[in-house]
């Protein structure tokens, strides 16, 4: 680990042993409050840093909630431990939700979001796992995650570990050439242990999927591929919750999660609103979008 | 005369009996483990082999993810698919998070010969050596070839090896030992030194044979890493007055520029830079290639000569 500013990490616990694994007992209640938890953060610290990506990242949080606090075998206090469920942020920019989500489970104070994309900050604007305890993958310049969740899939096969391997792409990213490249070699390869979620969201930087590059018929691409593929509204924690526990069982072949959301989702004026892709709100938006997020 | 031998022939056996010994190596290959010879791994130990189809950057993303998993992955295709093709691959997924993934890249330089300019990596190094961490070795021979396999696997971090396609004639005796990171003198000598990688080295040792009979007494050094570089094996060999670079590599951002940039830094001698300069060559046979594009030792001699004069 690097030395940063400042930097309060919480101790990690030497010995796995000693370290607890995360209790994914969470009510469907508390889930959602959760998950409202983390999109106040999103807001505010994207808000702080003046920059950022709020929109894919407020799309996503009921996907990476669900994971976090209710399918995955972690140990915040050991992000090394050798036999927990990899998430692999494909889609780099969603960091805020990555960090918020990481400082709800305990792997970093709630007091250091607000440091986001500041100098010396662990917290970097794209994803930097040589600094930040829990993010299994330096993202950022989109398609490379699928290929790596596939890498680490199959060394937890070549190491008969059974570990599970989730990644998150998003809708847009998936112009790039590379991920049709892992898509094929993950069926090819048989990895079962591998599920990748789409953030569908329907947006990208400049506008709408179907007007930037029509990814339609989206879902028809993934079963071509050769992928178990099931979509859901992206939303609905239960209904993810059903499609992770689904993927489980489906043996010989990868899952896809098309996870239907809403660019923005939660905040009323960011909500399919293009200009918060890659903007962060000013004081008086974050004032307003914390009072709809009370 | 000493035999040749093949680099790339001695890196596949080579990984073969690495991998026997230790059970995180991992190969993976691009539809070219005929050509990279990374067959012998994939027919010995096929359950640690990964065909990836012709798709570099799935595959060197792919390595990244076993290497995150403890792993040590060997990725293998020709060097001008790698970096070229997957250059932000390698950027991201490897040399940022700083990981243990090797890549050896074969069919290096012009010497590939008939498949012409598309196949011919004249690039490589210059892209390679931006990357931060990452270690860059050029080997002379096969016995250099193998023992620079064997230094990646020790060392933790990122490498990239660059393997001619050619057999070529042996430098070193058996008894040499590389040392990452470290010059080597071949010959002694105080009016110029010759730094040389590849292929030219042996060019070099000619050059320096042939210019002894006319007094000129030359030293020649094999960089076998570019990166990290040995500068002070550089400085040192300012003391001759006159330094000559030789690779079979663009002018821009190779050995030469590499050299020149330590020596301008220190104590400034003249230098020639023998290279590709800044052209795509074409289809031919190897030696004729050297021979059109100025890499020879005849070439060589040149710009020792011309250097020496510029003392």
């Amino acid at each position: 680990m690097s030395s940063s500013k400042e930097c309060n990490l919480p101790s990690t616990s030497a010995d796995s042993a000693e370290a607890e694994v995360f209790s994914l007992s969470a009510s469907p209640a508390e889930l959602k409050a959760v998950a409202k938890k983390i999109r106040r953060h999103i807001v505010t610290m994207t808000g702080a840093a003046g920059s950022g990506h709020p929109g894919g990242s407020l799309s996503a949080v009921e996907i990476v909630t669900t994971l976090y606090f209710k399918m995955m075998r972690h140990k915040p206090r050991d992000p090394q431990w050798p036999d927990r469920d990899r998430f692999i942020l494909s889609k780099g920019h969603a960091a805020p939700l990555l960090y918020a989500t990481l400082a709800e489970c305990g792997y970093l104070p709630v007091s250091e979001l607000c440091t986001l994309r500041q100098l010396d900050s662990f917290l970097q604007g794209h994803t930097d796992c040589t600094i930040t305890p829990g993010v299994e993958m330096s993202a950022g310049a989109l398609g490379q995650g699928l290929s790596f969740a596939l890498g680490v899939a199959l060394a937890g096969r070549l190491n008969k570990q059974d570990y599970r391997v989730y990644a998150l792409l998003g809708d847009g990213e998936c112009d790039e050439g590379q991920v049709w490249e892992a898509a094929m070699a993950s069926a090819h390869f048989k990895a079962d242990s591998l599920v990748a979620i789409v953030d569908n969201n329907g947006q990208q930087i400049d506008g709408w999927n179907r007007d930037v590059m029509n990814l339609e018929p989206f879902p028809d691409k993934w079963r071509a591929f050769g992928w178990r593929t099931i979509e859901i509204d992206g939303h609905s924690i239960p209904q993810l919750t059903r499609a992770f526990k689904q993927a489980k069982k489906i043996k010989g072949q990868p899952t896809v999660i098309i996870a239907h959301t809403i660019k923005g989702k939660g905040v009323s004026f960011m909500e399919n609103n293009p200009d918060f892709h890659g903007s962060a709100p000013n004081e008086i938006e974050v004032e307003l979008a914390l009072k709809e997020l009370e | 005369m000493k035999p040749e031998v093949s680099l790339r022939e001695t890196y596949g056996k080579t990984l073969l009996e690495l991998g026997m010994e230790n059970p995180d190596i991992v190969v993976l290959d691009a539809d070219l483990s005929r050509s990279t010879m990374t067959h012998f791994f994939a027919q010995k130990l096929p359950e640690r082999f990964f065909e990836c189809g012709i798709a570099e950057q799935n595959m060197i993303s792919i390595a990244a993810g076993l290497a995150s998993s403890g792993k040590i992955p060997f990725a293998s295709t020709f060097a001008v698919f790698a970096p070229g093709r997957c250059f932000d691959q390698i950027r991201m997924s490897i040399a940022q998070p700083q990981l243990n993934v090797k890549i050896v890249a074969t069919h290096g330089g012009i010497t590939v010969g008939e498949d012409g300019s598309s196949h011919q990596s004249i690039e490589d190094l210059a892209l390679i050596c931006s990357l931060p961490g990452f270690n860059v070795i050029v080997p002379a021979d096969a016995i250099e070839t193998a023992q620079a396999v064997e230094a990646a696997v020790t060392t933790h971090g990122p490498f990239y090896i660059r393997l001619c396609r050619p057999k070529s004639q042996l430098v070193y005796n058996e008894d040499y030992r590389f040392q990452l990171g470290k010059a080597v003198t071949l010959r002694k000598g105080k009016d110029a030194t010759i730094i040389a990688i590849g292929l030219m080295v042996k060019e070099a040792l000619e050059t320096a044979q042939n210019l002894q009979s006319e007094g000129i007494d030359c030293r020649v050094l094999n960089m076998p890493t570019l990166k990290p570089l040995d500068q002070a094996a550089i400085i040192k060999a300012t003391e001759t007055g006159a330094i000559v670079t030789a690779e079979e590599h663009l002018e821009h951002g190779g050995l030469g520029s590499m050299v020149a940039r330590v020596v301008t830094q220190n104590r400034p001698v003249p230098m020639e830079m023998v290279s590709l300069k800044d052209s795509y060559a074409k289809s031919g046979k190897p030696a004729e290639l050297l021979k059109r594009y100025g890499l020879t030792a005849k070439d060589i001699e040149k710009a020792v000569k011309s250097a020496i004069k510029r003392k």
